[in-house]
């Protein structure tokens, strides 16, 4: 037994509390107290990475002494320890950045916002080691909690956004919690692995079959899949930027990472492949997502309206790893949530700087600001060009990935998906990397405007992402083999 | 194992029937208040669910008895209790969030029919 799998959510926990307690007098201290937290998170995330990598050794921590099955058990296998590893990674950058951005966004406020950011990690890390899926309801819910009120902070429209999302959040996490329920009454266990071995023997029961239904829909929307993503746009764009940067690069994909999770560890094999076609009905409708997020982002003139229909495309390549149910598509999928995590997280923390240094939030506005930040503007090239797929760039390999499994599987329909995506992705990170780089003209606001990066505390977090998609790009083998490979193995093959 | 549904299926058609009346509130009901009370007919079915998978005909509290012994088909499940106590606890903090972006909203926009909220957000742009 081991207490690293605990240490990740409770530490976070326990920093959130610490920071609402010391934002009392003074907001500087409520940042400070949770930068510490996410940083011991993120550093005993990586210890866990560093334990459990290349498989074979899994940690697992029963709470209280409760020996597993009676008990709540939480486990730190690769598959967790990645996610760990990626939530905590963004949380930090964000957290960094947060202050400045915050100060202007939302003035006066700030010193709540940093406990719920740090919160919303704990949900979010919480949700990955638990191995108990009544406890997993809880912590979705503390993550979704967070987020709304991170999210509602923002623009004149966003408690509306946030609540419209609120009450489709909590259809989800209710339909997640019948499910829930039916698999206890049928199986008379919540511990996920208690529950692998047991259910074998009652894959025909309806109850199990039901329960798998109102899983899969409830995570469905929490992941925004396609058609039931219409909550998403308009939470992206009227939030924070720094909320908008910590929500959209990680909340949904770790209810992603729940679905895997549920279909590969708790439900037979075979069980949502053959016997219920549930994986490939997700990776059906998230073929269709891709399509039609990334018409959508083309149409748009808010830049961040543009990445938040980008973000229901990208979230496809993720359910398509799910629907390909191979080993490689499956990789491919889990390897574009590190890669989307970093690239959407660079973009919306660009969105911020731009917004923070010329109040600006559409594209036709943008004209000439490669000039007057070089820096800025270099990340955000880097950033489109993983977005479009460009090596050696990250998001490149986990299209690789993808489009071996698609070809691995013989769907070409899911092919042209992955492909069309990229070219239309191409239309419209160009046009705006064009804008950015055109000459100003007179009433720009960048033909006025003195040249300079914005200061460090936001310049650095963004430069920090853009060199992370570059790394993650080179060294996606590693993560690979060690965190991804070990996790996907069980689908055989 | 209370594996078998069909025993006794009255109380689970009940509790269907008020998930649908809860979803509908939430999906189709114009005005925002309505949409947080069918919020609370579905997390109210929720809890009946997990309640009803506690019972057992003739079982007694879980509380043990000397002359009931540690035989456990004479004492309900408690553990479906536990965990309605706890989602009753998660439903209470997610209506609190959702009564407190309500009085938000009706502060700036001063109403709370949506599609009336969403067209003055259309006309500012």
């Amino acid at each position: 037994m081991s207490q690293l799998p605990v240490l990740i959510p409770a530490s976070l926990l326990l920093f959130a509390l610490l920071a609402v307690v010391a934002g009392g007098r003074d907001g500087r201290w409520a940042h400070r107290i949770s930068l510490v937290g996410a940083v011991v998170a993120h550093l005993v995330s990586l210890v866990g990475i560093a334990t459990v990598a290349g498989g074979g050794t899994t940690l697992r921590y029963a709470l209280a002494g409760w020996a597993p099955p009676v008990g709540i058990e939480f486990v730190l296998d690769p598959l967790a320890a990645y996610m760990t590893g990626v939530v905590t990674f963004i949380g930090v950058v964000v957290l960094v950045y947060a202050p400045r951005s915050l100060a202007v966004e939302m003035p006066g406020k700030e010193r709540l916002a940093f406990p719920a950011m740090v919160l919303l990690l704990a949900g979010l890390t919480g949700m990955c080691v638990t191995g108990d899926i009544f406890n997993l309801y809880v912590f979705l819910e503390i993550a979704a909690l967070a987020a709304y009120a991170l999210l509602a902070s923002g623009d004149r429209g966003a408690p509306v956004a946030t609540f419209r999302y609120l009450i489709i959040g909590s259809l989800g996490g209710g339909f997640y919690l019948v499910g829930a329920t039916l698999l206890y009454l049928t199986a008379g266990t919540l511990n996920m692995a208690d529950l692998h071995a047991r259910l074998p023997e009652l894959v025909e029961n309806r109850a199990v079959i039901s329960a798998a239904l109102f899983m899969t829909v409830g995570l469905g929307v929490k992941m925004a899949l396609f058609p039931m993503h219409f909550w998403l746009p308009d939470v992206y764009t009227n939030a924070p930027s720094a909320a908008a940067g910590l929500v959209a690069p990680v909340m949904t994909k770790v209810s992603a990472y729940v679905l895997i999770r549920l279909y590969l560890d708790v439900f037979p094999p075979g069980f949502v492949t053959a016997q219920l076609p549930l994986a490939s009905a997700v990776g059906w409708l998230s073929a269709l997502g891709i399509v039609y997020g990334s018409v959508l982002a083309v149409a748009q003139q808010d830049y961040r309206r543009m990445l938040a229909y980008s973000s229901v495309g990208q979230m496809g390549y993720i359910g398509l790893g799910i629907g390909l149910a191979n080993p490689v598509g499956l990789v491919g999928g889990l390897l574009h949530i590190l890669n989307h995590a970093l690239m959407k997280g660079c973009l919306f923390l660009i969105g911020g700087v731009v917004r923070h240094r010329c109040g600006i939030t559409r594209i036709p506005d943008m004209r000439g600001l490669g000039r007057v930040m070089p820096w800025t503007m270099a990340a955000f090239v880097v950033a489109a060009l993983a977005m479009i797929g460009i090596p050696p760039t990250a998001g490149f390999f986990s299209k690789w990935y993808l489009l071996l499994g698609t070809l691995e599987a013989g769907n070409w329909w899911w092919f042209a998906a992955i492909i069309a995506s990229s070219l239309l992705s191409a239309v419209y990170f160009f046009r705006t990397v064009e804008m950015i780089f055109r000459h100003p003209e007179d009433g720009d606001w960048a033909a006025t405007a003195e040249p300079g990066d914005p200061p460090a505390s936001l310049l650095v977090p963004v430069l920090i992402l853009g060199a992370a998609i570059v790394l993650a790009g080179v060294l996606n083998v590693v993560v690979v083999n060690a965190l991804l490979a070990p996790a996907a193995a069980s689908l055989g093959g | 194992m209370t594996g078998d549904l069909s025993v006794a299926r009255y109380p689970y058609v009940f509790i269907a029937v008020l998930v649908v009346i809860g979803v509908w509130g939430m999906v189709m009901k114009r005005n925002l208040l309505k949409k947080v009370v069918g919020m609370g007919i579905f997390q109210g079915a929720i809890y009946l669910l997990l309640v009803h998978g506690a019972y057992k005909a003739g079982g007694a509290i879980p509380i043990h008895a000397a002359k009931l012994g540690l035989e456990p088909d004479a004492y309900m499940n408690p553990l479906p209790h536990v965990m309605v106590l706890t989602a009753i606890v998660v439903g209470v903090a997610i209506m609190g969030v959702a009564l407190s972006l309500l009085v938000v909203i009706h502060r700036r926009f001063g109403t709370l029919d949506e599609a009336r909220i969403l067209e003055m957000l259309r006309e500012q742009g």
